[in-house]
């Protein structure tokens, strides 16, 4: 009973992993060549951006927020690390670190409004959507190539695994993003009053938690995450372009919820959500090792996953609630006899 | 038993609201190991007392000393770190987080830079053991009952070491059972030595469970009572201020209106029933009488009136209205046919906080009449101030907001919406739950009277001694299933109370 209990918890973060695993079966099957350690190392390549953008997420949709910013603040980042790089000559190391802090300012920002001016986090990032999208297209509107050397190494740099595989620096900085962010959330006070947060706001300020600084710094925490993306989107690009990351923040918020993570707050693993990012990749690899169907389909294919999930996790939520129903006769039967 | 030094001390406490004075010159003390009930109509000062002494609302006079110390508690967190906790009757714990995260967050133990969670669980299941509660830690909050998570906020606020407990309507939505093992827990606390300020409205749990009671009334101090040199009518007299002779009078009158011939039945259910959430049932309710559905929570007395009115979809049996078959899919349906239901959660299911006094009550009308019909402005404000002064509900008017009005008020104002549709059958769930007494006997006397004029009313209740003082006939639910009918003489504390616990005297 205590086990069953314990597992019903991680259902569906259980469920995407499998589907995951599945998803790969079914590759491997239909294309030959789908079946190696490489096509898998390459997911986490192709998609280290999006995976860091999942996991600053994961963060936001816990407290029961919201940024629908993350997509531009990675095209403004690829956009001006491009910019300063190759037309301001500016050293790319000072670069990386400078956006960094702009990532930090912009989700500071952003959590300083809707924490202080209790204003909606859907309004206040769609702001900053905006305003990303518009400061990118003002530096250039045109494709900014970096040709810059220690761009060009990083972005080329192999880190060798087991056998002939490989990853690269950006999907290096994704797993450590990733291992940071699991101890963050499981093993750290700050990660527990997020979480509290997203259970109950009221409750967390009379248990005593620091509610508005916590609220705060996770939208802080999510713009460092979105530049970090940023960055590593560069390597992975080498230019910036000032359309690039568009819809990229629904991805990210997908990829979450794909992972287990409730809009609701509250309920999110981490963990689900970077294989949440990895199942809408293998998708995509599929449509393309299949090279019959349109790109679109990984948009239809998603779609349909979204949906299930949300009714995972409403039937997940349905059965609670009726064993809690249920527990609540037995008891009233079990006075019934103690008269 | 109860210590007699004194470990909570207020003097002279003051507090005015605009416009209103809600505390004059009170004085308050609690002893350790005792038990003391604070006691008085909505609107008495118990909340702001309580909210002035846990630092929710700042005290404009008077001195609070905490085992001889003067303290003034800002935030509820001053006063949880001088060790004065709270349990409000709405948990204010975090139902995805796991119960002994629950105890422990914001301080947690933390070994070699990261939460140390086999020691946080070990010492939940401790603390709760000393509670005899007895469950797996690790589960989240909310796959547990209210009860449970009762305890669990009762433990947490014991480690974070408190003096003095308040708890404020703990049993609302407790039954017997539950109530039971919470006032074991407030028994070991007791000898433990900690103060307990507890507030209700079950006067039946005070007698049972208190050592003193302290009333207020009108935001001042009535006076401080050894709740055994106390007699309940008293009690009552003091809360209310005045003499408590017309709720005793009150059973005699309906009793003669129950004695009307079958073929007046507003309502017959044959074999009704919804798979899961009440067992088919027979039923019939007469035009002039109070039938009352008594069962504990959870047997299925509220699902029975969802099924009447189409709230839940029957899958079994049959209804008859005035003799004629009729489905009724939904409530407008129950509507049209002259049905009107008052819920049980009058803030989720009844109200809506962001209309006026108004507004409220036109709802059901105008849903009756049909959404494209407009009823006038005229009509409107007619029928709103006619409610207004029949309820006498207080309000500034009937353009005020409805979340400003009290819990007693708020209630008037939904039975005024049902009301107002000229209902041949008023079902009322728990309509006098969380309000005063007084309020309390208005509605009772108002049901009574509307089945003296002809209505037909159902009337749900966990207040025993309230059905038994306004209805005629009683249907009894135990398990998600009716299993007696009483009247007349059937109708006795004792008797219906052995009828819902299953005693010898049904066949079952």
């Amino acid at each position: 009973m205590k086990k069953l209990q314990l597992n019903s918890k991680f259902v569906p973060l259980i469920i995407t992993i499998l589907l995951f695993v599945g998803l790969f079966a079914v590759g491997s099957i239909k294309y030959p060549s789908f079946f190696s350690l490489q096509v898998f190392f390459n997911l986490f390549i192709d998609n280290a951006y999006l995976i860091i953008l999942a996991v600053g997420m994961t963060f936001v949709l816990v407290i029961g927020g919201i940024d629908l910013s993350v997509g531009s603040v990675l095209c403004l980042v690829a956009m001006a690390s491009a910019d300063l790089v190759e037309n301001r000559g500016v050293n790319p190391y000072v670069v990386m670190l400078l956006m960094i802090v702009i990532g930090a300012v912009y989700g500071l920002v952003q959590g300083t409004l809707i924490q202080s001016f209790k204003m909606q986090p859907f309004i206040v990032t769609l702001a900053g959507l905006f305003f990303g999208k518009g400061a990118a297209a003002w530096i250039s509107i045109e494709t900014i190539n970096i040709t810059n050397k220690t761009y060009n190494d990083i972005a080329h740099y192999r880190v060798k695994l087991i056998g002939d595989g490989f990853i690269s620096i950006g999907a290096v900085i994704a797993l450590v993003t990733l291992v940071i962010a699991i101890y963050i959330a499981h093993y750290t006070k700050f990660g527990r009053t997020a979480y509290a947060i997203g259970g109950n706001e009221q409750s967390a300020l009379l248990m005593g938690l620091p509610v508005a600084r916590t609220k705060i710094l996770i939208y802080t925490l999510n713009g460092i995450c979105s530049a970090l993306a940023g960055i590593v989107f560069s390597f992975y690009m080498l230019s910036g372009y000032s359309l690039h990351g568009q819809g990229m923040e629904l991805d990210a918020i997908a990829s979450a919820v794909i992972g287990g993570t409730l809009l609701t707050g509250g309920v999110g693993y981490v963990v689900g959500s970077l294989f949440g990012a990895l199942t809408q990749g293998i998708i995509q690899n599929i449509i393309m090792f299949d090279g019959s169907l349109n790109s679109w389909w990984t948009k239809i294919a998603i779609a349909a996953l979204l949906c299930m999930f949300i009714i995972i996790q409403r039937l997940l939520v349905a059965r609670r609630d009726a064993q809690k129903a249920r527990s609540r006769g037995n008891l009233a039967k079990n006075q019934a006899v103690a008269k | 038993m109860a210590e007699n030094n004194p470990i909570l001390k207020m003097f002279g406490i003051c507090k005015t609201f605009p416009g209103v004075k809600a505390l004059q010159n009170v004085d308050f003390m609690l002893r350790a190991g005792e038990v003391h009930c604070l006691m008085g109509e909505n609107g008495a000062g118990k909340s702001t007392l309580i909210k002035v002494l846990t630092g929710v609302e700042k005290l404009d006079k008077g001195e609070i000393f905490l085992d001889g110390e003067n303290i003034l508690p800002k935030t509820p967190l001053e006063a949880q770190a001088v060790g004065i906790s709270t349990v409000y009757q709405e948990v204010n714990l975090c139902p995805n987080l796991s119960v002994a995260e629950n105890m422990f967050i914001g301080r947690e133990p933390i070994t070699a830079g990261r939460i140390n969670w086999k020691e946080i669980n070990k010492r939940a299941e401790a603390a709760l053991e000393k509670l005899n509660v007895k469950i797996d830690v690790t589960q989240t909050l909310d796959s547990y009952s209210v009860a449970i998570q009762q305890m669990v906020a009762i433990a947490r606020s014991l480690d974070v070491s408190a003096k003095v407990l308040i708890l404020d309507e703990p049993t609302s939505s407790l039954d017997k059972n539950e109530v039971d093992k919470l006032f074991e827990v407030l028994r070991k606390l007791k000898k433990d030595g900690i103060g307990i300020i507890f507030i209700t409205h079950f006067l039946d749990q005070v007698y049972e469970i208190s050592d003193r009671i302290t009333v207020l009334r009108n935001g001042e101090l009535v006076g401080e009572f050894e709740t055994a040199a106390l007699p309940r009518v008293q009690l009552v007299a003091k809360m209310i201020g005045k003499e408590f002779d017309e709720l005793a009078s009150l059973n005699k009158g309906n009793v003669a209106v129950a004695n009307i011939e079958d073929d007046t039945s507003f309502i017959k259910a044959r074999g009704l029933g919804s798979s899961g959430t009440i067992k088919p049932f027979d039923l019939d309710i007469k035009k002039g009488e109070v039938l009352g559905l008594v069962g504990l929570l959870g047997s299925g007395r509220t699902e029975t009136a969802r099924v009447l009115f189409g709230a839940d979809k029957a899958d079994s049996g049959e209804l008859f209205i005035n003799n004629r078959k009729v489905s009724m899919t939904s409530p407008i349906d129950a509507i049209k046919q002259g049905m009107a239901f008052c819920p049980e959660d009058r803030k989720k299911e009844g109200i809506i906080g962001d209309l006026t006094v108004r507004e409220n009550i036109m709802l059901a009308l105008q849903a009756k009449r049909g959404m494209g019909k407009y009823i006038t402005r005229k009509e409107q404000e007619q029928l709103a101030d006619k409610f207004i002064k029949l309820l006498s509900i207080k309000t500034a008017g009937p353009e005020q907001l409805i979340k400003n009005l009290s819990g007693g008020n708020q209630q008037k104002v939904i039975l005024a919406r049902w009301l107002a549709t000229e209902p041949d059958l008023l079902i009322l769930d728990e309509p006098t739950r969380g309000i005063d007494v007084g309020t309390k006997t208005e509605i009772q006397k108002l049901v009574v009277k509307l089945a003296e004029e002809g209505m037909a009313v159902v009337f749900i209740s966990s207040e025993l001694d309230e059905e038994l003082r306004t209805c005629s006939r009683m249907a009894v639910f135990r398990d998600r299933q009716k299993i007696a009918e009483l009247t007349g003489d059937d109708l006795t504390e004792h008797y219906v109370m052995q009828t819902i616990a299953g005693g010898q005297n049904d066949a079952e």
